[in-house]
């Protein structure tokens, strides 16, 4: 029975996490690693929720053990309402797991094969399975390629069948690991807009995603979580999220001459961005806390010969609040001491 | 952008429902694959047959009697079901497991057991059809002469040595998941050793009593023995009687199946402390 008609657990949040911790033995006489630190966490249904963090910040931990895939080391963690570790079976009903850069399937089949045989494994009647996956390859653009074999299809059009087969099964939750890893910008975006579509079109389902992309997390997340060596640094919407973090302006400068060891104008810190080698310029960042600022800031930098080129402002980013939060961004390692 | 998927809520079947549309849906996987790769029915209908006619014809050259002809062929056939067993049912988890298709598996609510009795349906059903090609080889060829025999009898042998050689094969898809590249050396290793002991291509009795007893622990020694004297009669040399050979092959196939759902508790629960088994490096 679905949650969403069982009284008792329709009141029980999708996901509930309580002081989880992980850790890994170190192999070969290297030190256990921690993955999870002891994270809190109250996903209720319906939301689209992200988790983000560096590499290693512990978010495919944390999305295998809600899976049901790991044990955690301590802690508590419930899905639907159910122990992921004492009624691992019953979680499995509920869920479903698109990971990106996965090859789920064999090449053997076609696209429309592979996606009845995984609609097979989580009990989808016969007579609803077909239709369903019609449907689905017809809404996530996979027609043209629904008789062709997974091994003749590019990196791209496969990870639309991994997403498609995330779907098959109409899980209550469902959990994307950085699901548009790979995919080309189109393609990324027509899946955004099917999670934020079947969120919206089947009431109570709920999304666990982890993504690299910060637009991606802004655009479908209710609420974020922000981790790092497994700890929850902040769990809030995006836009509180950017809100917690100073404001101000974000002021990109294009730039000609650059003065040796420029690192503040007129008492304002500057980083230095990418070059421009085709017109010979740079670009010159930083913020103001009060934008009217700005022309003073300008007066500074020609004072100093430096020609400016072109001026772009923009609010607070997600990334922003990243940073500040995490004190790195998500592509970089870690932080220095 | 609208999914189009319906509304309402959605029926899902469990239970021993679940069980069989898993295991019909992993089986069927088997037997379409094995019709849509052509290369698979030269290397493993074709080849393993090249042997079982080297045979054959040592024993025309030689004089033999032509019982010992069809004691071949009888061998010859039921080593490409033994290939499919270590190759196909042995080293499917782990092929599963480096193409990273495993932790999907144990994602999904049906049972393990039912995807590993999907594989073993699957590949009985497609090997069937490629032992046929020995089958036609010994009647067409080489002109096997069997005695007279109940085809009811020998199908029920046959699907008792068949239940006993894939409860096996369940069995060490979990052990080669267990021990990886070791298990696959050992099994590679072993695979020659098994063809001679399981006495594929000569009457078992042959090794003497001691070689027979120790012989006699594999299913495939049992299942080639039993169905020898269903097809040969007193010609096949037999091992033990062969209702006591039946048993002994339906004791197998509870033994395996027993094991193979040990086994893959046990390779799960391993899986969630250490978190290295749905892992493809690790």
């Amino acid at each position: 029975m679905s949650a969403l008609h069982d009284p008792a657990r329709a009141a029980a949040p999708a996901v509930e996490v309580r002081a989880l911790r992980r850790v890994f033995k170190g192999s070969r006489g290297s030190p256990e690693v921690v993955a999870l630190a002891g994270i809190d966490l109250r996903i209720e249904r319906g939301e689209v929720f992200g988790l983000l963090g560096p590499n290693g910040a512990g978010k495919t931990t944390c999305i295998k053990i809600l899976n049901t895939l790991l044990y955690p080391s301590s802690g508590e963690a419930h899905v639907a309402g159910f122990d992921v570790v004492k009624q691992a079976q019953e979680v499995r009903r509920h869920i479903a797991l698109v990971s990106g850069g996965e090859s789920s399937g064999y090449g053997i089949l076609n696209v429309r094969e592979c996606l009845w045989m995984f609609s097979q494994f989580y009990g989808v009647p016969s007579a609803e399975a077909g239709p369903r996956v019609d449907q689905l390859i017809d809404a996530l653009g996979l027609s043209d390629l629904a008789g062709t074999r997974i091994n003749r299809l590019s990196t791209g059009q496969r990870q639309r069948m991994n997403f498609a087969r995330g779907f098959v099964s109409d899980p209550e939750i469902l959990f994307l690991d950085e699901p548009t890893l790979g995919m080309d910008v189109n393609a990324a975006r027509m899946l955004r807009e099917f999670v934020l579509g079947w969120v919206r079109e089947r009431a109570g389902r709920t999304v666990l995603l982890t993504t690299h992309y910060m637009a991606e997390a802004d655009q479908l997340c209710d609420r974020i979580a922000i981790i790092d060596r497994g700890l929850v640094l902040a769990c809030d919407t995006p836009a509180a999220l950017r809100r917690s973090v100073e404001g101000g302006q974000h002021v990109e400068l294009e730039v000609l001459g650059v003065p040796e060891g420029l690192t503040e104008v007129d008492g304002v810190p500057v980083t230095w961005g990418a070059p421009h080698p085709e017109r010979g310029t740079h670009t010159l960042k930083l913020r103001l806390a009060d934008g009217g600022r700005l022309p003073l800031v300008l007066r500074a930098l020609e004072a100093r010969g430096v020609a400016v080129r072109g001026v772009s402002t923009r609010e607070t980013s997600l990334e922003d609040a990243f940073i500040a939060i995490v004190g790195r961004g998500l592509e970089d390692g870690e932080s220095p001491a | 952008m609208s999914v189009a998927l319906g509304g309402g809520a959605r029926v899902r079947n469990t239970g021993w429902r679940l069980f069989v549309q898993a295991m019909r849906a992993r089986a069927w996987v088997r037997i379409l694959g094995s019709l849509r790769e052509s290369t698979w029915i030269v290397s493993d209908a074709i080849f393993p047959n090249l042997g079982m006619c080297a045979f054959v014809l040592m024993y025309r050259a030689l004089g033999a009697p032509r019982s010992f002809e069809a004691l071949a062929i009888i061998g010859g056939i039921l080593t490409t079901y033994w290939m499919n067993v270590v190759w196909g049912m042995g080293a499917q988890l782990y092929w599963e497991k480096q193409q990273g298709q495993l932790q999907l598996y144990f994602a999904a609510p049906c049972s393990r057991l039912a995807i590993l009795s999907g594989m073993a349906i699957g590949g009985l059903a497609a090997t069937a059809l490629r032992s046929l090609v020995g089958v036609a080889i010994g009647v067409f060829v080489f002109h096997m002469q069997v005695a007279p025999f109940s085809p009811w009898v020998l199908a029920g042998v046959f699907l008792l040595t068949m239940l006993a050689l894939y409860a096996l094969g369940m069995c060490l898809s979990s052990v080669f998941l267990l021990y990886g590249r070791e298990a696959w050396h050992t099994a590679n290793a072993l695979q020659e050793p098994v063809y001679f002991l399981s006495g594929l291509y000569f009457p078992i009795r042959t090794l003497g009593t001691f070689g027979a007893v120790v012989a006699g622990v594999l299913p495939l020694t049992l299942g080639a023995d039993a169905i020898r004297q269903v097809l040969l009669g007193p010609a096949a040399q037999p091992l033990l009687p062969l209702g006591l050979e039946a048993l002994g092959l339906a004791g197998f196939t509870a033994l395996f199946l027993w094991l193979a759902h040990v086994l893959m508790a046990h390779l799960e629960a391993l899986s969630k402390r250490e978190g290295r088994l749905t892992q493809r490096w690790q």
